[in-house]
């Protein structure tokens, strides 16, 4: 531990001996803020952000919903419903999500053309359309597990005071999982927003793709693509920083549960 | 008075295991059926038959006029007025003890919230805890928590009421309070099938015990008859290992 701290103190401090610039090998002044073309650069790179959060919290919020679509025939006593369930789970589970991103934004509009459906799907809905489905498949096993870990007398309880199945999931049996769901879900947000990374390979104009963009023009790759890692870091952390303030809050809402 | 709970030749598996053979068993309203017998003997299965949390697989089983089979309407038709309180109590956790009592009616019933908060808070009366009304059910005693189940189950103005070994995870000192407020039921004649180990309270309040093991129901008896002198050799057994200790 000890020596992870020195080795990011000496790793912070090589930075910014780099920012100096008096060395030769790192270049700084492609993005410093002081010079015009690098505040121009700077500003191109951050705009990024915006293309990569709306892709991330649309993908999320389409994933968080077909997830739990995904997830309720797994808790069906019926062996089919289990299965389709199943078998959606594994095969988009295994597509790794490059290929499943080419398929969406070349081939998909190919099928929706052949049955008579002129549906132009651009990089951005690519993006989103790829990364919440490929995603489901996560948010699914989520909530089955969190759904599953509730104690088996609560439904019985439910189903005595004469709540349907709908009205004890939604009373009594998914107000309960929401806490044990809620950070795993955290994990596949974060996920999410690092996955979206690849839709600049189809062109969308995110912060991955802006680095690339600058990197092709300056050949100065270290220094934005540094800063590049810095700018998920940030995205990264206020996720993390939100979900903590939400644990909390529900938390202590249910403190007295045992 | 006619019968509310008929039982004919209903058997129940799990897997090859028989845990009901053959059960019959007629309750007549108003009266209380103190079930007991050796652990694994069916005594649960058999509430939980009548309740509907597991369906039978042979015989018939008649609850309060309706037939019941295996699919979901015949549930339907008994639900909410064959109320069940368990032995772990099973209270909704994150809810407050007065929005636990209101779930079932405001939901279940269809009761508006003002008219299931008046139910609520004189059930609570009952059951001798109004003050907790606004706690969650973490920070209740045992004791307190089956009472709150009690008032629960009984906020749903049921007919029949089971029991699921309702003392048997208290601490000694609770288990004399849930008594006291199921006794006061049994008073107000209340339909009552009650799974214990308590032979006071069979003593007490049981029009009839029925003793059961392997999934069989050896004996019925008056309660007076069955304490004195039991009439299988298995119930003396049972008898003597629970009264003496």
């Amino acid at each position: 531990m000890n020596f992870c701290i020195r080795l990011f103190i000496v790793s912070i401090f090589l930075l910014l001996a780099g920012c100096s610039g008096e060395s030769g090998n790192w270049g700084w002044y492609v993005i410093d803020p002081s010079t015009k073309s690098g505040w121009i650069n700077i500003k191109f790179l951050v705009g990024g952000f915006g293309a990569t959060i709306l892709v991330s919290l649309l993908a999320a919020f389409i994933s968080i919903i077909l997830g739990l679509i995904v997830a309720l025939p797994s808790l069906s006593s019926s062996w089919i419903l289990r299965s389709c369930n199943r078998i959606y789970v594994e095969f988009i589970r295994a597509i790794p999500l490059l290929p499943m991103l080419f398929w969406v934004f070349y081939g998909l509009p190919v099928i929706l053309k052949s049955l008579g459906l002129q549906v132009e799907i651009d990089a951005f809905w690519g993006a989103v359309i790829t990364l919440a489905v490929s995603d489901s498949a996560f948010t699914a096993e989520i909530y089955r597990a969190g759904i599953q870990s509730i104690a088996k007398g609560q439904r019985e309880a439910a189903q005595t005071i004469g709540l349907s199945y709908f009205q004890s999931m939604r009373y009594v049996i998914f107000p309960q999982a929401l806490r044990r769901i809620l950070p795993p879900l955290a994990n596949q947000f974060i996920y999410i927003v690092k996955m979206s990374a690849f839709a600049s390979v189809i062109g969308m104009q995110e912060l991955t793709r802006r680095a690339n963009e600058i990197v092709v023009t300056e050949y100065r790759p270290l220094e934005i693509y540094t800063l590049l890692i810095f700018e998920y870091l940030v995205l990264v952390l206020l996720i993390s920083f939100g979900v903590r303030w939400l644990e909390k809050k529900l938390g202590s809402n249910e403190s007295n549960m045992n | 008075m006619g019968s509310v709970i008929e039982m004919k030749g209903v058997s129940k598996y799990f897997g090859s295991f028989k845990a009901l053979n053959n059960v019959d068993l007629i309750v007549s309203k108003g009266e209380k059926v103190v079930v007991c017998g050796p652990s694994g003997s069916g005594k649960s299965t058999l509430v939980r038959c009548i309740s509907r949390l597991e369906k039978h697989d042979e015989g018939t089983l008649e609850v309060l006029g309706s037939i019941l089979t295996n699919d979901e309407k015949t549930s339907r038709a008994i639900k909410s007025k064959v109320s069940m309180v368990f032995q772990q109590f099973n209270l909704f956790p994150h809810l407050s003890v007065l929005d636990n009592l209101i779930l079932g009616p405001t939901k279940a019933l269809g009761l508006s919230r003002k008219d299931a908060l008046d139910r609520a808070y004189m059930f609570l009366e009952r059951v001798k805890i109004p003050e907790q009304a606004d706690k969650k059910p973490g920070l209740l005693s045992g004791g307190q928590q089956q009472r709150v189940a009690i008032a629960r189950a009984l906020c749903l103005e049921p007919e029949i009421m089971l029991f699921d070994e309702p003392t048997s995870a208290l601490d000694p000192e609770m288990i004399a309070e849930v008594l006291d407020v199921i006794l006061d039921l049994a008073k107000e004649g209340m339909t009552m099938v009650v799974v214990t180990h308590e032979m006071g309270f069979a003593r007490k309040a049981a029009d009839r015990v029925i003793f059961m093991d392997e999934g069989e129901i050896l004996e019925e008896n008056i309660p007076t008859n069955f304490f004195k002198n039991p009439q299988t050799e298995r119930s003396k057994l049972f008898l003597n290992q629970v009264l003496n200790h």
